[in-house]
């Protein structure tokens, strides 16, 4: 499909969606709205919502919130993440006696350790980024474990016999290896680094994107609950063109079959 | 002949390898296998698939230990890893993140050379190897047979005394594999090392060679037989195969090794009905 084509096509859905909302929401069929505006709110409310916190500016601070929740949830994560990922693997015996443990752990659905966190942290940035943390870091624990695990015997060789000692090996050859595993879960990592962040704030706490549409949930603003909605996803989709162009320029020795995502 | 006088690079002297298989038996894979090769003598092993040739290899290379016997390195017991051979595996075993010019330079670099004489150098490899042109391409982004010219560069840059090779052309076609012989010899012209050059391969095997050894069919693989190929130095791959001596040698150790194949083939057959 030519270019120009797919596009029209892709806006007229958006068009359409949009159209039969605000139709259905504002518009009686048999003397009835199909969409009472109390539960659904209509398009055009929403964009007045949007644009009103764009052009007051209150939208900037909670946004800068979430994003600055989500970069340290991922960077503290990651780095987490990779530290015990390499160590795990090159040290098998600490890896089994933690197994169970880790297991555990993972298993937990993270949303229940929200209130142990605000209790521990408190209501600002620290309780979100450590829930975003504890979501990131296995992500990006399991994928280097696996990357340090899984590296060619022939090029672990091949490694040895050009004269590397164990720590060119590890900087030639375990290191690159583990971050290619860790930064083909990048999308999905920085995706939960922002699901820890929201998450956290709708829980509990007094700024950021959750924190905007709890708000509107708690006074039944439908309209404001589905702005935060719009921009959260604008948000992320933002965040997550930046991460491909990240990769790209990091993973340009990859074949491109491997990359099949997007 | 020139070449008794030379020093032995390597040597084998009664060596069996033997793995411990995952139900505690032990498989010996090599049993008392003698061979020395001398310092600028290219020797060529043949024997059938799964014969033991690659594991004799990796103990010349000291990434495998024998279980006993001895081997030695230019007369020196070897303990660890052969820090004098350079390794060219049959897997793909270049760094996938490295261009084909920083794995080239690695070998230089990794030994403390500066990181700007080391590149000059790995180009000037590059371009020995016929790739000057692709040293910014990623090893997925070259053909097999590039690989295998990078991973030649990569191994010879760093200039070791003895050159192990694990049936380094077996996954290209019939054509770059003549190609790749041609290259080796003369890069191998220049400066004469000892090679040890594993094969499946006879009219390979005899066409680069000065000694094609025969190994039989595994388990407990010994070595059966060894001859002195006749041909003239320098050669000509394409050639070689057309000259009369060719033939003869090649009938001669085709009928040894012939037997050996068809044992090979019997047993993993049966080993492939028996799984």
């Amino acid at each position: 499909m030519p270019r120009l084509t797919l596009l029209l096509l892709q806006l007229l859905v958006a068009v359409v969606a949009l159209a039969l909302w605000q139709l259905l929401s504002t518009v009686p069929v048999f003397g009835k709205l199909v969409l009472p505006p109390f539960f659904f709110s209509n398009p055009v409310d929403v964009a007045a919502q949007i644009v009103a916190w764009f052009s007051s500016g209150v939208i900037w601070k909670h946004l800068l919130i979430t994003l600055w929740e989500s970069i340290l949830a991922f960077a503290i994560g990651s780095a987490g993440g990779v530290m015990v990922g390499f160590w795990f693997a090159r040290q098998p015996k600490v890896a089994a006696v933690f197994d169970p443990y880790v297991k555990m752990v993972n298993a937990l659905p993270r949303v229940v350790l929200a209130p142990i966190f605000t209790l521990w942290l408190g209501l600002g940035i620290w309780s979100k980024v450590a829930l975003g943390v504890t979501l990131v870091f296995f992500i990006v624990f399991f994928n280097v474990y696996q990357g340090v695990k899984e590296v060619s015997q022939t090029v672990l060789d091949n490694g040895r016999m050009l004269g590397m000692s164990e720590r060119q090996l590890m900087r030639h050859v375990y290191w690159p290896s583990a971050l290619s595993w860790m930064f083909s879960s990048l999308h999905t990592s920085v995706g939960f680094a922002v699901v820890g962040a929201v998450v956290g704030e709708y829980l509990g706490s007094a700024a950021g994107l959750g924190y905007l549409i709890q708000q509107a949930e708690g006074m039944f603003d439908v309209a404001g609950v589905f702005a935060g909605m719009f921009v959260l996803s604008a948000f992320v989709i933002l965040i997550d063109f930046a991460v491909t162009l990240v990769e790209r320029r990091l993973l340009v020795w990859r074949p491109v079959a491997a990359d099949h995502r997007e | 002949m020139v070449q008794k006088a030379m020093p032995i690079a390597v040597a084998l002297e009664e060596a069996t390898v033997a793995f411990r298989l995952a139900d505690a038996r032990v498989y010996t894979a090599v049993e008392k296998a003698n061979l020395s090769v001398a310092h600028g003598e290219f020797v060529a092993i043949v024997g059938p698939t799964g014969c033991g040739k690659s594991t004799l290899l990796n103990v010349a290379a000291g990434l495998l230990k024998p279980a006993a016997g001895v081997v030695r390195i230019f007369d020196q017991p070897l303990s660890g890893l052969n820090r004098q051979a350079g390794y060219l595996f049959q897997a793909d075993a270049l760094f996938p993140w490295k261009t084909a010019l920083d794995n080239v330079a690695i070998g230089l670099e990794i030994a403390g050379a500066p990181r700007a004489q080391a590149l000059q150098r790995a180009q000037g490899w590059l371009g020995a190897v016929g790739l000057g042109a692709f040293a910014n391409r990623y090893p997925h982004m070259l053909s097999g047979g590039q690989r295998k010219r990078v991973g030649l560069a990569q191994v010879l840059i760093r200039d070791p005394k003895i050159l192990l090779m694990d049936e380094p052309f077996g996954p290209l076609d019939a054509q770059t594999r003549q190609i790749m012989g041609n290259l080796l010899l003369d890069l191998w012209n220049a400066d004469r090392k000892a090679v040890l050059f594993v094969t499946h391969d006879l009219e390979e095997a005899i066409a680069l060679a000065d000694r094609v050894v025969i190994m039989s069919a595994g388990p407990s693989a010994r070595i059966i037989g060894d001859w002195r190929v006749p041909l003239a130095r320098p050669r000509d791959i394409f050639e070689a195969r057309l000259d009369k001596d060719f033939h003869a040698l090649h009938r001669e150790i085709w009928a040894v090794l012939k037997a050996e194949v068809m044992k090979g083939y019997a047993q993993s057959s049966q080993a492939a009905e028996a799984g």
